[in-house]
């Protein structure tokens, strides 16, 4: 078994493109070939401004391209940003940080033959981010810092915006913002692409069989001269875990590209060998419960800390990381990034401290004073295993430890989400936080009572004065002692959310497979552009 | 005989209607809908407006009657309404299922036939004998396992043995090609799930041979076949076994209805893109119109495998025509 | 399948209803062997549950990661599972979870079917008409999208599992029962009690609910059997009991998933106690047919 785990080491934010990477692309890449490769999850449409699912990403992400991406060589650092279409380094801010002129490269097609200029990005960030009425945009909220978008010449588009952002440029790196062409939105309007494909990008669509799967053929004329390797993809849907294992075991599938758990790539590797190799890496992905605090007693900062303090989360670490796909301790920060928080600085949060009979003691006395020495309630999650409920039925069994009677009330993920989001019924409910590109400054916006994507039903002044001031910080270092602050309030004076641990991507696959580094997200890295079959 | 198949015919109607409206009221009782589903993903952000757009556009704030109607009205015109899910006509979404659960179910009916009758036939002529109790507890325990225990089994030991013997581990294929397309690809992925399932469905095929066989056993004119000095098998074959058949070909004509469809986790499993996965996954989606048409596909044809199965014991029997 | 028959003939029941049946219940170890250790399984099944707590030295939810994957050794018999939970233990407290789901949802089930298609049988006419056409409905629908549904708009927990296998129950044994039924209807001993005065529920109680009897404690015991295996393929689409629940559908389908290589004891043996469960609830069953059945008795 070969085994590269990028990501710890990796994630340096000189943005050089590591060894690890260096290793493997040593060898010429022999072209042709079709990659097999199997996907979880089906997808409701093509438009990837509309969808949040991976399921899409991974057939989809293939057609288009984007305006910056993440270096396919060094897709672990959270910094390092490539041109795709434009030309060039990824421009740097002027104007005081409120002005991106990206130039675009010449002779692009789209697939049906339609030159690019800059007026297809326009259009299509005019999509994502000024959506007219009635247009969905899944991640319109990450761009609220742009003013305007000009396109002075066919080969320029310039981004203005209200105050200078460091989460400006990670957001534009986004891998759900395909670049659509002007001609078709203005012909067929905004739904067309939930249906049709035609993009920019290395492979050209040919069919999709519902719920089987997707197929596309190399785009000859692709921009990035001398790929893609590949002459073909094949997305086959599969559902179940147990048979995307069995289907790389039995080389009907080469990959897959969100993850599996631990014991499936013992398993592989103890099949196959050398025939599998194994790519680990953090993920930017956590778990968190969400107190309600609209329930009593969850309104209770006390209740709340005391179901912190019970959770040991490095013991956690060290066995669920055997039996499931999460492993790291951390904060509200991705593990390691610049702005995460150092290990002296995690442990004086609440619940983070490494006695944990010394915590769960606090936590009993917290729930006596609170007068709920015997606190029973319901534990909402969501009814997919890895690693919903295995980390539920940890939880479970660590709140037990200080004296709490839970029960777990599990949901299939429709009426899990609804009742998260909508109906608000439930007590303490797991949640979670996944991003694609790793950008703290706009992921942490999760915490704040009035983010779309917070279920806790609480508003924090406190916090949002914090996360303004970290957005609009210039330095570093004020972003990073800011950070600390809102962290320190989030998950420990005020305890609005208990973070558990951060999930773990553990990508094995059929050794021939070249050229695929792991991202921090299922998300990231999926053009399959650098990719080919040593075969 | 015509009267008789009219007034059946005429029973048909409403069940299906009643079909219709009871899938129509549960699906939209509950709540959660395909909106909130699609657009939730992976907790990141989502505006009610966004929801409320999809709503509309789907049709969701409309009054219960019109959508109601809009259901029912489209048999008329044979226009069976787009998934709420992926925007595809349902028609298309449910051919492209149809043809791989048809083949599955056909192949699965031919294997429990196989597997039935003839241990059906032993396990009569020879009851309470050791053999007897072999072919009970042979049949019983296909029904006792868990339909996915005996699926992953299968395909783990296909592929630890197949390791073991040529080296390189073979899994049958995950996608599905058509018979036409690549014979030898089709037969070996389905071979597989149409093997699980006849030895499942089987045992109650096995269970209703014995019990009609031993029936017609009894009866006065083959024991006059035995007093006139005929052999045992001459007995069976010649006069037992053809009266006996009657019940259990109504036995598997009903069981193949519940084929269809009804094989949810044996697809998912073998990984089979068919009726059944389409069935929950159109359930958990509250993909409403795609579930309903769904259902009356299942319904009726539960209907008409009933209807030719009671045509045909009128056929047999005038008393039932005439009741 | 449309030709009933009696099974006991009405008059000889007015005077001892039970005798005959116990009767029948006492040779049957005798005359079916197979039925006898099917009997003997569902005995042992019911002894574990009852008796969980005094069997097992280990707590069934509590985790102990010190211990997760323990091949079966001594100190645990049948190996532990990810979470360090004793196998056996949960093995019989899952009994438990399995008769209790299986038991009430093999009991309502079957009452409701039993008051429902004797109901419809007796009374006859429009009403039998509509209740033929509405169980049609329901008959239609496989056994696993109905109890699927259910727990996909209700949620998960044992108690909606419970609801959700019961629901389908009713008509299928709605059906069986009424065909049993039928017959008895048009005996002139139903006419000559309705002229005598007898009032509909005294002789639904006294005279036709005796002679369904057999169809329905079959049926029962079909059921049990049925709703194990329900449960068994609800926690494999994820919509079954669930965690921490000791269960063996959950256990089997979260071993069968992940550990069916690594650590095979994990879903091994949560699969044979469902397999066996099922397995002597069907071979008592089957027996039991054939007992209450004349005409399937010995020539």
């Amino acid at each position: 078994m070969k085994r590269f785990i990028p990501g710890l080491v990796a994630a340096a934010v000189a943005g050089t493109a590591l060894g690890l990477a260096g290793a493997a692309s040593a060898q010429t890449p022999k072209m042709g070939g079709k990659l097999t490769f199997v996907v979880a999850s089906s997808s409701p449409s093509f438009d990837m401004h509309r969808e949040t699912t991976f399921g899409t990403v991974h057939p989809i992400a293939p057609f288009y391209s984007l305006l910056i991406r993440v270096n396919p060589e060094n897709p672990q650092s959270p910094t390092d940003f490539q041109c795709d279409l434009c030309e060039g380094a990824v421009p740097k801010a002027t104007n005081d940080g409120k002005k991106y002129t990206f130039k675009i490269r010449s002779g692009i097609k789209f697939h049906d033959g339609t030159p690019l200029t800059s007026a297809d990005i326009k259009a299509t960030y005019d999509k994502i981010i000024f959506p007219g009425e009635g247009v969905p945009s899944s991640r319109k909220a990450f761009y609220t810092m742009v003013e305007s978008i000009e396109t002075p010449d066919p080969s320029t588009v310039v981004f203005n915006l209200k105050f200078p952002s460091g989460a400006f440029l990670p957001a534009m790196a986004s891998p759900f913002n395909g670049i659509y062409s002007k001609k078709d939105l203005d012909t067929h309007g905004t739904d067309w692409h939930t249906k049709n494909v035609n993009g920019t990008g290395p492979f050209i669509f040919v069919n999709h069989v519902s719920g089987a799967g997707v197929e596309g053929k190399k785009n000859p004329n692709y921009h990035h001269k001398g790929q893609p390797y590949l002459d073909g993809f094949q997305s086959i849907e599969a559902p179940k875990m147990a048979v995307r294992l069995q289907a790389i075991r039995g080389d009907r599938a080469a990959i897959e590209f969100r993850g599996f758990p631990p014991k499936a790539r013992d398993d592989l590797v103890k099949a196959l060998g050398d025939q599998i190799t194994v790519q680990e890496s953090d993920w930017n992905c956590v778990l968190l419960m969400t107190p309600n605090h609209k329930v009593k007693p969850f309104d209770d900062p006390r209740v709340r800390k005391a179901l912190t303090l019970a959770l040991d989360r490095w013991g956690g670490s060290q066995y669920l990381s055997q039996i499931a796909i999460v492993k790291t301790v951390g904060g509200v920060v991705f593990p390691n990034h610049p702005l995460a928080a150092k290990e002296t600085e995690l442990t004086r949060l609440a619940g983070y401290g490494k006695d944990i009979e010394k915590n769960r003691a606090e936590a009993k006395k917290l729930l006596a004073d609170a007068g709920l020495s015997n606190l029973e309630f319901a534990f909402t999650n969501r009814g997919v295993d890895q690693p919903y409920t295995v980390v539920g039925t940890w939880a479970i069994d660590q709140w037990s430890k200080i004296g709490a009677k839970v029960e777990q009330k599990v949901l299939p993920t429709g009426p899990f989400y609804d009742t998260l989001r909508k109906t608000k019924d439930f007590q303490v409910a797991m949640d979670f936080n996944c991003q694609s590109v790793v950008n703290p400054l706009a992921d942490v916006s999760k915490y704040l009572g009035s983010a779309g994507n917070n279920n806790g039903a609480y508003e924090d002044p406190v916090l949002e004065d914090l996360f303004q001031q970290m957005n609009r910080s210039g330095s570093e270092s004020e972003q990073y002692n800011l950070m600390r602050r809102y962290e320190r309030r989030a998950l420990d004076e005020a305890a609005h959310m208990l973070v558990t641990l951060w999930w773990y991507k553990i990508n094995p696959h059929r050794s021939y497979v070249k050229g695929w580094k792991i991202a921090p997200s299922h998300y990231l890295n999926q053009q399959l552009d650098n990719i080919w079959l040593d075969k | 005989m015509s009267k008789y198949l009219l007034k059946r015919l005429l029973l048909t109607i409403p069940t299906l209607l009643g079909a219709a409206l009871l899938v129509f009221l549960l699906l939209r009782a509950f709540p959660g809908d395909v909106c909130e589903i699609r657009l939730a993903g992976t907790g990141m952000y989502v505006d009610q407006e966004q929801i409320d757009i999809c709503r509309e556009d789907l049709g969701l704030n409309r009054s219960l009657a019109w959508q109601f109607w809009d259901f029912v009205s489209g048999y008329a015109t044979w226009d069976l309404g787009n998934s709420m899910w992926t925007g595809k006509p349902v028609t298309h979404e449910i051919a492209l299922r149809f043809q791989l659960s048809l083949q599955v179910a056909i192949m699965a009916t031919l294997v429990a036939t196989i597997i039935a009758i003839p241990l059906g036939i032993i396990s009569a002529v020879k009851q309470d004998t050791w053999v007897d109790y072999v072919v009970r507890i042979f049949s019983v325990f296909g029904t006792a396992m868990p339909a996915f225990w005996l699926g992953i089994l299968i395909i783990l030991l296909l592929l630890i043995y197949t390791q073991k013997w040529f080296g390189a581990p073979w899994m049958p294929p995950i996608e599905y090609k058509a018979p036409w397309e690549d014979l030898g690809h089709n037969l070996s992925q389905l071979i597989w799930p149409a093997v699980a399932t006849g030895y499942r469905y089987s045992a109650v095929a096995v269970r209703m041979t014995r019990s009609a066989l031993l029936e017609v056993l009894r009866e006065d004119y083959v024991r006059t076949a035995r007093a006139k000095g005929m052999m045992e098998s001459v007995v069976i074959n010649r006069h037992a076994l053809k009266n006996a058949l009657l019940p259990v070909v109504t036995i598997i004509a009903l069981e193949f209805a519940f084929l269809m469809g009804g094989l949810v986790v044996t697809e998912q499993v073998f990984n089979l893109n068919g009726l059944g996965k389409l069935f929950v996954d159109s359930v958990l989606q509250h993909d409403y119109t795609l579930t309903q048409q769904l259902v009356m596909l299942v319904v009726l044809i539960f209907v008409l495998t009933n209807l030719v199965v009671d045509l045909f014991y009128a056929w047999l029997d005038p008393r039932i025509r005439y009741s | 399948m449309s030709t009933p028959h009696l099974a006991v003939d009405p008059i000889e029941l007015e005077d001892a209803p039970r005798a005959p049946l116990l009767l029948r219940m006492a040779s049957l170890a005798k005359r079916q062997p197979l039925g006898f250790a099917g009997l003997l399984v569902v005995v042992m099944m019911v002894f574990a549950a009852v008796f969980a707590p005094w069997l097992t030295p280990y707590n069934p939810l509590e985790n102990s990661f010190e211990h997760m994957l323990v091949a079966p050794s001594a100190e645990f018999w049948l190996g532990t599972d990810q979470f360090g939970r004793d196998i056996l233990t949960r093995i019989i407290y899952g009994a438990r979870t399995a008769l209790f789901v299986g038991f009430i949802c093999a009991i309502v089930g079957a009452f409701g079917g039993l008051v429902l298609g004797v109901g419809s049988a007796y009374f006859g006419g429009k009403v039998d008409l509509l209740f033929q056409r509405v169980m049609d409905v329901f008959m239609a629908f496989p056994l696993i999208i109905m109890a699927l549904a259910i727990v996909a708009t209700l949620g998960t927990g044992t108690d909606k599992v419970i609801i959700a296998i019961t629901i389908p129950f009713i008509p299928q044994c709605a059906r069986v029962v009424r065909s049993s039924a039928l017959s008895l209807r048009e005996i002139p001993y139903v006419d000559a009690a309705r002229a005598c005065g007898f009032s509909h529920l005294r002789i639904i109680m006294r005279h036709m609910i005796p002679n369904v009897m057999a169809p329905f404690l079959i049926m029962i015991t079909t059921f049990v059997g049925q709703a194990i295996l329900l449960e068994a393929s609800l926690s494999y689409l994820g919509l079954g009991v669930q965690e921490p629940t000791a269960a063996w559908g959950l256990m089997l389908q979260g071993g069968a998933e992940e550990y069916a290589e690594s650590a095979p004891w994990v879903p091994i043996f949560p699969g044979i106690a469902i397999t066996l469960a099922v397995f002597g609830f069907n071979l008592f069953g089957d027996a039991l047919r054939d007992v209450l059945d004349p005409k399937l008795r010995n020539r």
